[in-house]
């Protein structure tokens, strides 16, 4: 006997979706079991298949590093000066295919539902996309990019302002400075982030509309039918996995040196192992109370206060640097992206290689690499968004606080090097000697409060890094528990430790280079699954619409 | 649509120790809540108390139901099977969590008050090395309710 009185404490049923009945029952593959004290409820074998390749590739790397470091730093510059029209041509079809989808009749289809209500308040939920996405990308290229491309790469044959002997060469100015900052931003504004929504999109969809587990396999259902649940699935699935834990733990033990590098220069601090290990197990540590505390109690709150501290330190850049200059930089920089973004974008028959194959190829490897870990996390935190919000969300704001970021950080250090070449930090940092990871900190020490604003950086760096740890093993945690958000604490907690150890074994036998060359590399079957995910899309949306 | 049982009622009054009662019931792993059901329907019937099974999903689909909506069906079907069964009037609460696994004693917490509960009867293994470090469900809706609450081990 049931009473009239049930108090429903979940959202009223959420309007009309086009859900797919498929024979598969989430968790049906899973292994549920015991060991000792703690419970375990993962994919049978997504989970032991990615943990023992991931094992096997630490050794291969660490008993021959010779080998590996020859095999993958040849293949990721092979893959991206052969495929740079591939990859360049892919990114320009996601760009088009989401500004499409904007204006298209299915942008008002609601992912959840037709009367879904979002789950995150936006403030949450732009926080959670920068701080897993992009974040420490910003602070490690937002100076050191735009000098580069203003000086060195010349960026569609655009000469340097800086001639051999160092002096400026004023012809070259104006028209290097915006090429400069719109190259930069090429890379920082729609192309990645479409590359990122394509991927979400496709997860939300196929999971809170269609109703399959969220996995990167269900966005392949249109395409394999049932046989996504076997082996096409797992394939697909461990590369995710793959990819997402290798580019993780390489980012965290590069990152663990670059904040050594920056607490050597702020503090002296020694660099060595010793210290970059203690990094790496302090940010794993946070990262690990982080995914204890869940998704809005761990990973949103420490995305937002990151987000705050970061916006801070763009607010005190702009105020102590030359604020009309940099406004002016901002939209200059924009306008120059908007001139330039089709001949930037143009896959054949260029001639500034350095710049379309040492960068741009190389960046969209990157992002498309990282694509199924973020566009992942963006999909569990997007229900409740019409496909026209969501693209516009993913694709134009985060677009336009990458100009801003670039505008600020790049438009102050190319400011300092053109005023001041002799004495300018930046120039020595970036253009005389290449040393990425000081480029901030260099950029910072010709501002007031030197000392205070680097010390900020060094924590938004390792922030960064925890914001980006913990999310990535939530990711894994759900793929390689078939879709289920649920599983037991101890998993994610694995995850989270196993990246750190992964790190640390690496960066002290060596491999870290090798193995990230590697995880660029899977850009490329990526591309791949990306264009088949806006198909995907499309048949979805069609499904959904009528 | 209110239905009586047997018992329904027959001792139910402001006198009643407890008027309402609240059993998280975790539909993916009943076999191993059948003590603590079986002691919350028992209480509820000899206190001619209502019974409220409470549920926490994830909004992500699952093997109980594609969307929040689906599994609250489940949720209720399964209220109905059981005041059936024990003959008293129960009701099902289910609730949305964004990651359940880490929000599911927040979300307790807050059913009690949508409830109106006044005893929790929940399953709880019984404690080992990690409770030290991750505390039970139980135990920590024992220490932290403002209402009774009865852990039933095994």
């Amino acid at each position: 006997m049931t009473d009239d009185t049930t108090n429903q404490g979940i959202p009223e049923p959420e309007g009309h979706s086009d859900i797919i009945e498929t024979d598969y029952q989430i968790g049906q593959d899973n292994i549920e079991t015991q060991i000792g004290p703690f419970g375990l409820d993962v994919h049978n074998p997504v989970f032991l298949i990615s943990g023992l390749t991931i094992i096997a590739f630490v050794f291969y790397a660490l008993a021959l590093p010779e080998q590996a470091s020859a095999v993958f730093g040849w293949l990721r510059p092979w893959l991206t000066s052969t495929f740079d029209w591939f990859f360049l041509s892919a990114a320009n079809i996601f760009v088009l295919f989401c500004l499409f989808l904007i204006v298209s009749p299915w942008g008002r289809v609601r992912l959840g539902g037709a009367e879904a209500t979002p789950d995150y308040s936006y403030i949450g939920w732009f926080a959670m996309l920068f701080a897993a996405g992009m974040g420490i990308g910003l602070m490690f290229f937002g100076v050191l990019e735009p000098v580069y491309h203003m000086a060195i790469s010349e960026p569609l044959g655009v000469p340097s302002p800086i001639a051999e002997d160092g002096s400026i060469i004023a012809a070259n100015v104006e028209a290097a400075k915006t090429m400069g900052l719109a190259a930069t931003i090429y890379h920082w504004g729609l192309h990645p982030w479409a590359i990122y929504a394509v991927v979400a999109l496709a997860l939300a969809l196929f999971s809170f509309n269609k109703g399959l587990p969220l996995t990167i396999r269900s966005a392949f259902y249109p395409v394999l039918g049932e046989r996504v649940w076997g082996w096409w699935g797992h394939v697909i699935d461990t590369l995710a996995v793959f990819a997402t834990l290798f580019g993780l733990a390489t980012s965290l033990g590069f990152g663990a040196q670059q904040a050594n590098a920056g607490l050597n220069h702020v503090f002296g601090v020694p660099i060595g192992t010793t210290a970059q290990v203690l990094l790496i197990t302090g940010i794993t540590a946070i990262a690990l109370i982080s995914v204890l505390r869940g998704l809005d109690g761990g990973v949103k709150l420490l995305s937002e206060v990151n987000m705050a501290i970061a916006a801070l330190l763009l607010i005190f850049v702009l105020l102590a640097g030359p604020t009309l200059v940099i406004f002016s930089d901002f939209f200059s920089g924009l306008g120059a992206y908007a001139k330039n973004l089709i001949p930037l974008s143009n896959p054949v028959g260029r001639e500034d290689t350095g710049y379309v194959q040492g960068w741009t190829a190389f960046y969209w490897a990157w992002w498309i690499s990282w694509s199924p870990f973020v566009g992942m996390f963006i999909a569990r935190v997007s229900r409740g968004r019409t496909v026209r919000e969501f693209i516009i969300c993913v694709l134009i704001i985060p677009s336009l606080v990458c100009v801003l970021w670039m505008a600020v950080f790049g438009g102050v250090a190319i400011d300092q090097v053109l005023s001041n070449p002799e004495t300018s930090a930046v120039k020595a940092q970036v253009i005389d000697s290449y040393n990425p990871p000081l480029s901030l900190f260099a950029m910072l020490e010709g501002l007031p409060l030197a000392k205070i604003t680097s010390v900020i950086g060094i924590v938004l760096v390792i922030v960064f890094f925890v914001t980006s740890s913990d999310s990535g093993s939530l990711v894994i945690d759900t793929i390689t528990a078939g879709g289920k958000v649920d599983a037991p604490v101890p998993q994610r907690v694995f995850w989270c430790v196993f990246e750190g150890a992964v790190a640390i074994v690496l960066l002290i036998g060596g491999g870290l280079a090798s193995l990230q060359a590697m995880v660029i590399s899977t850009g490329l079957p990526f591309t791949v699954v990306l264009l088949v995910m806006c198909w995907a899309i499309w048949r979805g949306l069609r499904d959904e619409a009528r | 649509m209110a239905l009586s049982g047997p018992r329904e009622n027959d001792r139910k009054g402001e006198n009643s120790v407890f008027s309402k009662i609240m059993t998280p019931v975790d539909l993916a792993h009943l076999g191993g809540l059948q003590r603590a059901l079986d002691c919350a329907a028992d209480l509820a019937g000899h206190y001619g108390a209502d019974l409220v099974y409470v549920g926490v999903t994830a909004e992500t689909p699952g093997a109980l139901g594609h969307n929040p909506a689906e599994y609250a069906e489940r949720l209720e079907a399964f209220a109905a099977e059981q005041a059936k069964a024990h003959g008293i009037v129960a009701s099902a609460h289910a609730m949305a969590a964004h990651d359940p696994t880490t929000d599911l004693d927040d979300n307790l917490f807050k059913a009690i008050d949508e409830t109106g509960t006044d005893l929790v009867v929940m399953q709880s293994h019984i404690p080992n090395l990690t409770d030290y470090i991750w505390p039970s469900n139980g135990g920590k809706l024992a220490a932290h309710a403002k209402v009774s609450v009865m852990v039933v081990r095994g």
